[in-house]
């Protein structure tokens, strides 16, 4: 029997309602039309190198990397470029985007391996080949982050990866789009992890799954035993799991430090949709077009979807609840915990829609005082008092909350989902770190 | 298509509310509120009616007239296990006026002065308490005995408390295996059969209720344990070196208000430190000041004192003890 691992401070047991779990992965049709943000990636936005009436195949670049912390964008479509307009994304502010009326059939750029065969011999071999043919395939963390995946596994110069952690907690309610991943694509996330683990040069990987999915575990456990040095291992159901700070924690024993980045611990950690992703691009030389999508929500099963990025959300959206009167009053890209409320179902699915999710009958919630039961500061997962800082940030006392180390707020949302009272918690908190953020920065100057 | 609700996450939330807990506390408080009608008859019945109706009553007004808001506050629960506290925490005989000006005091000085729930540094239930005992000195130390499903509202027989017998006792410089003679047996203690405020005898009663908001994480255990433990070390220690002066800890824990005051009184949110360290510190602080007021104090009980200095206590408590954030090596 395998030790089954979690992180110990903090954390919380919301319902997982993991409705989807038994749905397997339906390829969405090509939607008639795709809208592609240039906005996909943490850090800069590629510049488009397409103009309005180009005529562009599936998989091809159409926007370009300029600097390091920065991702390719490919076209998802075969068609015509109709415009590079503002269209709304999930911010929900109006962003710059590539508009492609797509055709039918698919058009493949020639290089691409499109078949259904899984290809195990590795075909990059060396460090930085495998880096680059990420870098160019626009891969980025696909656990909601969003971090160009390159940039993650250069390792800075001096320091030393031990640990290469894939991530397939997916802690968050609803969400099972890792969770059917794992099932129907294990062996090639394996090949995926054994190719990260080349670019990394570390010899043992760890892919943590939370044991509320024993049959991805048992799958993944029975294909570990060609792959040398990757260890699956099982974790306790807690929220959040899943955040890095805490799963490296759970799987190492290793504590980040405060401020720092996983590798100063000795690790980097994937999610499984990237690690997919990154089977693709060096094995099939695909770049990241599609992904999969749970949609799901209060009151219905839902699906999951593999979608070509671009898919505005209303398609998605439809098919599943279809003519049902089913009247939904919000909608969250992501997960129920830190997925964020959209203003528009023209919203299209990017490299970071994990899900989406819809919520029917709003009730605005009573607010309550602070009773100071505590709550918050026993389930922060980072030891931090949420009340406190609420305390302080509502006051304007930025200072005292920098003290109280307000950035080193993970945003899981345990505070205030816990909070008796309905204090907008992580709401102050948000606002201190913009605060103490611009407090630091002035100071600078 | 209709409007979009737009809303920051977490989208989810735990069902567990204010009311709840408030609700829940009521509840636990049950088990020893029948225990206390069994051996007090109609009478304890009566007082804590008037004790809860009075103080929902005051916190109503307060809330109307006082602070002319429109939000009424008492839907919340809070008022009502205020007024459950303070009838559990006086004798069942105690006259229905005094009980009134006991909750107008809970209330209005206890808590709505301060603004309300959430913001009072004291247990509202125990300035009220405390605040009888020193006005009514005599009506708060008569104690009836307890007489099974009586139906007397006046009359009653009465009688010392264990733990007034062993002050008494003491300060008759008799022999603690003397006073043993007089006081309650152990069995008695646990099934509430003796004198006393009437939520406070029955020990039984009260682990119930408090096993019930444990599992419905109303209450953690920090305070408690570390309440009743340092009562039993501390008292222990004494018992060893002289046991013809000092009492056993297995009285000190059954006699009084200890068990009630330790899982109702001490563990109330708004008056008890917020980080788990911090808890236990108020626990040790309120173990330790009710052994050294119940052994050497003039006062034969010493819960309600221990736990109002520690209250005074915790906004310093909150301030030097923080968390240890994760990430700090």
């Amino acid at each position: 029997m395998i030790k089954i691992k979690t992180f110990k401070r903090g954390g919380i047991h919301p319902d997982d309602k993991k409705l989807t779990k038994e749905v397997p992965i339906e390829e969405f049709p090509i939607p008639d039309k795709v809208y592609i943000p240039l906005t996909q990636n943490l850090g800069a936005p590629p510049e488009p190198i397409v103009k309005k009436g180009d005529f562009v195949k599936t998989g091809q670049l159409i926007a370009e990397a300029k600097s390091f912390v920065s991702a390719n964008v490919h076209s998802s479509v075969t068609g015509i470029v109709e415009k590079i307009d503002e269209h709304i994304d999930v911010s929900g502010y109006r962003k710059l985007t590539i508009i492609i009326n797509a055709e039918k059939t698919d058009n493949w750029v020639e290089d691409i391996d499109t078949s259904n065969n899984i290809v195990r011999e590795i075909k990059i071999k060396n460090k930085s080949e495998i880096i680059n043919k990420i870098r160019e395939k626009g891969i980025v963390g696909m656990g909601g982050a969003t971090f160009p995946t390159h940039v993650k596994l250069s390792i800075p110069e001096g320091k030393k990866c031990d640990y290469l952690i894939i991530n397939g907690v997916e802690c968050e309610p609803y969400l099972t789009s890792d969770h059917r991943l794992m099932l129907e694509k294990g062996e090639e996330i394996l090949i995926g992890a054994k190719i990260l683990m080349l670019a990394l040069d570390v010899n043992t990987c760890y892919i943590g799954i939370e044991n509320n999915k024993p049959d991805a575990i048992n799958h993944l456990l029975e294909l570990s035993k060609n792959y040398e040095g990757i260890i699956i291992q099982p974790l306790k159901l807690k929220y959040p799991q899943g955040a890095e700070k805490q799963l490296i924690y759970a799987i190492t024993g290793r504590e980040v430090p405060s401020g720092g980045l996983p590798i100063d611990v000795g690790c980097i950690v994937q999610n499984v949709g990237t690690t997919y992703a990154v089977y693709e691009a060096v094995q099939k030389n695909k770049p990241l077009i599609y992904r999969i999508v749970t949609v799901s929500g209060e009151g219905f099963i839902g699906k999951n979807f593999l979608v070509r990025i671009g898919t505005p959300i209303k398609l998605l959206i439809n098919s599943v609840i279809g003519d049902q009167n089913y009247n939904f009053t919000s909608i969250i890209s992501g997960g129920p915990m830190m997925g964020k409320a959209l203003i528009s179902t023209e919203v299209p699915v990017t490299k970071g829609t994990s899900g989406i999710l819809l919520f029917k009958d709003y009730k605005e919630q009573k607010l309550y005082p602070c009773i100071k039961c505590a709550k918050c500061v026993m389930v922060c997962p980072m030891g931090l008092m949420p009340s406190l800082l609420e305390k302080l940030i509502a006051n304007e006392r930025i200072e005292e909350a920098h003290k109280n180390n307000v950035l080193d707020c993970i945003e899981c949302g345990c505070c205030e989902y816990t909070c008796p009272s309905f204090r907008p918690l992580l709401e102050y908190i948000r606002l201190g770190k913009n605060k103490v953020l611009q407090m630091l920065k002035s100071k600078k100057n | 298509m209709e409007k979009l609700v737009i809303s920051s996450s977490p989208h989810i939330h735990d069902n567990l509310d204010v009311p709840k807990i408030m609700w829940g506390v009521v509840i636990a408080l049950i088990p020893a509120f029948l225990v206390s009608i069994y051996f007090f008859g109609l009478k304890a019945l009566i007082l804590t009616l008037t004790s809860v109706i009075s103080c929902v009553i005051f916190e109503y007004l307060i809330n109307k007239y006082l602070f002319k808001s429109n939000t009424i506050t008492i839907y919340d629960g809070s008022a009502v296990v205020t007024g459950l506290l303070l009838a559990f925490n006086v004798p069942s005989s105690l006259p229905l006026w005094q009980i009134i000006i006991g909750s107008l005091v809970a209330i209005g000085i206890g808590k709505m002065t301060f603004g309300g729930l959430g913001k009072n540094p004291f247990n509202p239930a125990l300035v009220a308490r405390v605040f009888l005992l020193i006005s009514f000195p005599v009506d708060m130390t008569t104690w009836p005995k307890p007489e099974p499903l009586s139906t007397k509202l006046t009359d009653f027989i009465t009688g010392p408390t264990a733990l007034g017998i062993y002050k008494e006792g003491i300060l008759n410089n008799e022999k603690v295996s003397h006073i043993m003679t007089k006081v309650p047996s152990y069995t008695e203690m646990f099934l509430g059969k003796i004198g006393g405020s009437l939520g406070e005898v029955s020990a039984i009663a009260i682990l119930i209720g408090a096993a019930f908001m444990f599992i419905r994480r109303i209450i953690t255990l920090h305070i408690p344990f570390s309440y009743i433990i340092t009562v039993i070390i501390f008292s222990g220690i004494f018992w060893l070196i002289n046991p013809e002066r000092y009492i056993d800890p297995l009285f000190h824990v059954l006699s009084g208000g200890l068990l009630l005051g330790a899982f109702f009184m001490a563990t109330d949110m708004v008056t008890s430190p917020m980080t788990p360290k911090g808890q236990i510190i108020f626990g040790i602080g309120c173990g330790l000041l009710t052994v050294i007021i119940r052994n050497w104090g003039s006062y034969p009980e010493g819960v309600s004192f221990a736990i109002l200095i520690m209250n005074a206590f915790t906004p310093l408590i909150n301030k030097y003890v923080k968390t240890k954030k994760f990430g700090s090596i």
